[in-house]
């Protein structure tokens, strides 16, 4: 970064594209996040157009993600409610993860490691639970191929499409624990720079990003 | 707040806020559920809640509000093709429904 100022808005566009230099003002390992999570948004994207392209060609009735997924606790039949936690978890995991990014750019070693645990922690407690919906589902007689509740696609839509997104915080959570583990080693003190902190945080966030569309269009819808 | 190469602080007041913010908008989109809202009412309130949640978490988690435009443009804009893929595939999934209709009707 050089003590220039750059300009704004729409003439910062214009300076940072055309001018004989780098283009991001941005450590480059987070620019290249960045990229790669653009990708990885088109991958989910034709996951998520294809569940819409079965789900409205389909003439036999779609089955009530609603029901499908309730569980009865303590005697209390309750709609939806395992996917409502893991949304809660997951959205927790994200704030733990952003307050971690703030703690490392304080320097703080030891509480961005434990926040980045914590994170972790939350994003192992959403795979189990989705574990545990496979199972359940799997035991009911769910199939990518047929189901007994309905339309044969829900099975292949719901396998491919929680399957990828756990594949992402299951690679999300030892991701974290590899930077955790190197941030309380102490690797980043002698650069000083937690940048590898953010770039974790991004991914992260955008695995509860992907979450929130899976949520609304899958399970809401 | 500018962002530069050595990062961004902000108070971490803000991330709580946001982070109570994203539960009330679960809280309001699962709601939608709960109290059995159907047809248009129910999918504008799953749309309206779910782009909110994007906007929060892309904007302040991701930092991308303080990031330079040139960054922001590059990344948020090319998602903006898969409308057209949508597009498409709302007319060929309406074609591929009506012929089922047709056909397995008889």
């Amino acid at each position: 970064m050089t003590d220039a100022v750059l300009a704004q808005g729409l003439p910062g566009i214009v300076d940072d594209w055309s001018a004989d230099k780098q283009t991001f003002q941005v450590h480059w390992g987070k620019a290249m996040m960045w990229i790669f999570l653009l990708s990885d948004t088109f991958i989910f994207s034709c996951f998520v157009t294809s569940y819409m392209s079965v789900r409205s060609a389909t003439t036999v009735p779609w089955p009530d993600p609603s029901e499908v997924f309730a569980l009865t606790i303590f005697g209390q039949h309750m709609p939806l409610i395992l996917i409502a936690i893991m949304t809660f978890i997951l959205i927790s995991s994200s704030g733990t993860m952003a307050m971690a990014v703030n703690f490392g750019y304080r320097k703080d070693r030891k509480t961005t490691a434990l926040l980045m645990l914590a994170t972790a922690a939350f994003g192992a407690t959403f795979v189990s639970m989705q574990v545990f919906e496979w199972s359940k589902l799997i035991a009911e007689g769910v199939r990518p191929w047929s189901n007994p509740m309905g339309a044969p696609q829900f099975g292949a839509c719901f396998f491919m499409i929680t399957g990828f997104h756990g594949a992402h915080v299951s690679i999300g959570v030892i991701y974290l624990l590899t930077v955790a583990f190197k941030v309380w080693r102490g690797d980043f003190e002698k650069s000083g720079s937690y940048v590898s902190v953010e770039i974790a945080g991004l991914y992260w966030h955008f695995v509860d990003l992907v979450w929130v569309f899976i949520f609304a269009l899958f399970y809401l819808w | 707040m500018e962002a530069t190469e050595e990062g961004q602080q902000h108070p971490i007041g803000i991330y709580l806020k946001i982070w109570f913010l994203l539960f009330v908008l679960s809280t309001l989109s699962y709601m939608v559920d709960v109290l059995g809202f159907e047809s248009y009412l129910r999918w504008g309130l799953i749309l309206l809640f779910m782009f909110l949640k994007a906007g929060f978490i892309v904007g302040i988690f991701m930092h991308m509000a303080w990031e330079r435009l040139a960054l922001a443009c590059a990344i948020l804009t090319p998602p903006g093709a898969i409308l057209v893929l949508i597009a498409l595939m709302t007319l060929e999934s309406d074609y591929v429904n009506f012929t089922r209709s047709v056909f397995f009707a008889t």
